[in-house]
């Protein structure tokens, strides 16, 4: 008993608690540090291959927009921001932007409001349901590619199946150059985007409707509200948070869009249908310069990031909460 | 929506003299030639069997990668984890396009140009966030006495993971799969990039290809573009669930 007197002081104050809860908290942190190896190493594999392959060429394409470059060797011969303050006088790439605002504007102010009238329609009991939304998704299986070269040659001037219908129903006049024209080019573009996409949105938009719960229309209904009245004070609001998933989707579609423009048209007449992306890849891949292709890449990446964070700020924040719980119940 | 469909089909069995003088209505007579000449050429084949071999590799790699990772995001407290699983969700927002310079150089400087791996690896990284979404979701759902029941029973994580939650995960699985498949058979980017030599070429190029070889034969295009489409409208009709299921679940989960 005496002999503890002292050195049971000292231990007190220098080692910390006693011998029992040292051994408790090693054995904790052994067990987090374990704990936290295990989840690392679940967690290796996938983040080699995105660190690999995606955010590391992200970051150089950053690295080489500062540069004037080839695409051979390393950037060496630093310009600053030369490349984008060449880039904001391109009338090209002010095009490309004019013409991205316009397919995310008519992507909005058609495109989906089809899809919805569409949706809403297909979710009654009707016959022949299944087999409706079956043709209207089947669009957004195909490639891309596939679907361009299709309207490529159903577009085309005058033996291509749009003219010669319009010639045989006696409406010349109507048919016309589609894909070579540049007054037309665009508004074609936007038919084949439709045809291709709208099956999407119309997927969600049904998805959604069918999680609004029956008795909430039904007692709408008794209430005394009519079609139009039940759609847009009850349906509507409970399908807020697809539409703004939906149209979230349909404006990063918009701002990243190659592939149909590139097998359809590959920009022309004389630019009039080129977007961003397009712009890219003519002069990073046919005219070498890298440089100026890495800063509209980098453009291209702060456009779709300033969209999506401002979005995610104020449009979809309160969704997500929402959306990640119902989803609980669905996904089985 | 089916009209441009039943057009290219219809199409196809018509002669290209035909398609200008009649085309609308049904083919005159009934020319399968232009059908059968695509199908008993090797080439083809040989078009659906690297997209085939692509579409398979990758969905095994970004199923299986994304699955150890969404396993850890559901089941692991540790430090880090928000961070990481931001910068993945952030990964949905990264076009391709961006990336297609460097990732390019990249590929060229590992000697993977004209190898399918420059094209499985890519698809599977830019894969990784959608899949790792969707299936941390589901994992979640899975209770946590399970994974005590397992230990108990002397079970390791991976244990646990691979004998348990995966058999479990199955329908989950399917989806991404699905979709994984559908994205990698659509995509013409990339394989454009990588591939310079033809016997590489997946589907969606060779449309383009042969579009541009035989511009003039209209009917023959219209039948090779049908062709084209058998396989993924099949594949479509087979597995509509779980694509539309996973689109939907991705989707709503932003």
């Amino acid at each position: 008993m005496t002999s503890t007197f002292l050195p049971d002081k000292r231990t007190g104050r220098d080692a910390g608690p006693p011998p029992p809860a040292t051994d408790r908290a090693r054995s904790r942190a052994r067990r987090r540090a374990l704990n936290w190896l295990t989840a690392a190493g679940f967690q290796l594999p996938a983040l080699v291959l995105f660190m690999g392959l995606v955010l590391l060429p992200m970051l150089f394409a950053l690295y080489a927009a500062f540069f004037r470059w080839g695409g051979f060797g390393m950037p060496s011969d630093y310009i600053g921001g030369e490349n984008f303050t060449r880039l904001f006088q391109d009338d090209v790439f002010l095009g490309d932007l004019w013409r991205c605002l316009v397919l995310v504007v008519l992507s909005l102010v058609i495109q989906l409001p089809f899809a919805l009238a569409m949706a809403v329609l297909l979710n009654q009991r009707m016959r022949g349901r299944a087999v409706y939304r079956m043709l209207f998704f089947a669009p957004y299986v195909l490639s891309e590619a596939i679907t361009g070269i299709l309207f490529g040659m159903i577009f085309a001037p005058d033996d291509g199946f749009a003219d010669q219908v319009l010639g045989k129903v006696g409406l010349d006049g109507l048919g016309g150059e589609w894909f070579a024209d540049p007054s037309t080019v665009m508004a074609t573009l936007f038919l084949v985007m439709t045809w291709k996409y709208f099956g999407f949105h119309m997927m969600l938009y049904l998805a959604g409707l069918q999680a609004v719960p029956r008795e909430l229309t039904e007692a709408a209904l008794i209430d005394g509200a009519g079609p139009w009245q039940r759609f847009r004070n009850v349906t509507l609001p409970l399908l807020a948070p697809t539409l703004r998933i939906s149209v979230f989707l349909s404006v990063i579609g918009a701002i990243q869009l190659f592939d149909l423009v590139w097998v359809t048209t590959a920009g022309g007449p004389d630019h009039h249908s080129e977007t961003m992306a397009v712009t890219m890849f003519q002069y990073g891949f046919k005219r070498y310069q890298v440089g100026y292709a890495s800063a509209i890449s980098v453009v291209m990446f702060a456009i779709s990031l300033v969209f999506a964070l401002a979005y995610q700020r104020f449009v979809l924040r309160r969704d997500l909460e929402g959306a990640t719980t119902t989803m609980r119940g669905d996904a089985k | 929506m089916a009209v441009p469909l039943l057009y290219a089909a219809l199409s196809g069995f018509k002669s290209t003299d035909e398609l200008s003088r009649n085309p609308v209505g049904l083919p005159e007579s009934w020319v399968t030639s232009n059908y059968t000449q695509i199908l008993g050429s090797g080439d083809f084949w040989r078009l659906i069997g690297n997209s085939t071999l692509i579409a398979v590799g990758t969905t095994v790699l970004v199923v299986a990668v994304s699955a150890l990772s969404a396993f850890s995001f559901a089941r692991f407290a540790f430090r880090g984890r928000e961070v990481l699983f931001t910068l993945f969700t952030m990964g949905l927002m990264f076009p391709f396009a961006v990336a297609a310079l460097p990732l390019f150089l990249l590929l060229r400087s590992l000697g993977l140009l004209d190898n399918p791996l420059g094209v499985i690896l890519p698809q599977a990284a830019f894969g990784l966030p959608m899949t790792i979404i969707i299936l941390r979701g589901f994992f979640r759902q899975i209770p946590g006495e399970l994974e005590e029941a397992a230990t108990l029973d002397g079970c390791s994580s991976f244990g646990f993971f691979w004998r348990v939650l995966l058999p479990m995960a199955r329908p989950a699985l399917g989806t991404v799969s699905v979709l994984a498949v559908v994205t990698s058979w659509n995509n013409f980017f990339l394989p454009l990039l990588v591939f310079t030599d033809a016997q590489w070429w997946t589907l969606p190029i060779g449309v383009q290809q042969f579009q541009g070889q035989y511009s003039a034969q209209y009917a023959k295009v219209f039948a090779y573009l049908v062709l084209a489409m058998v396989p993924a409208l099949a594949f479509y009709s087979v597995a509509e669930r779980q694509l539309v299921g996973g689109l939907t679940a991705g989707a709503t989960k932003g």
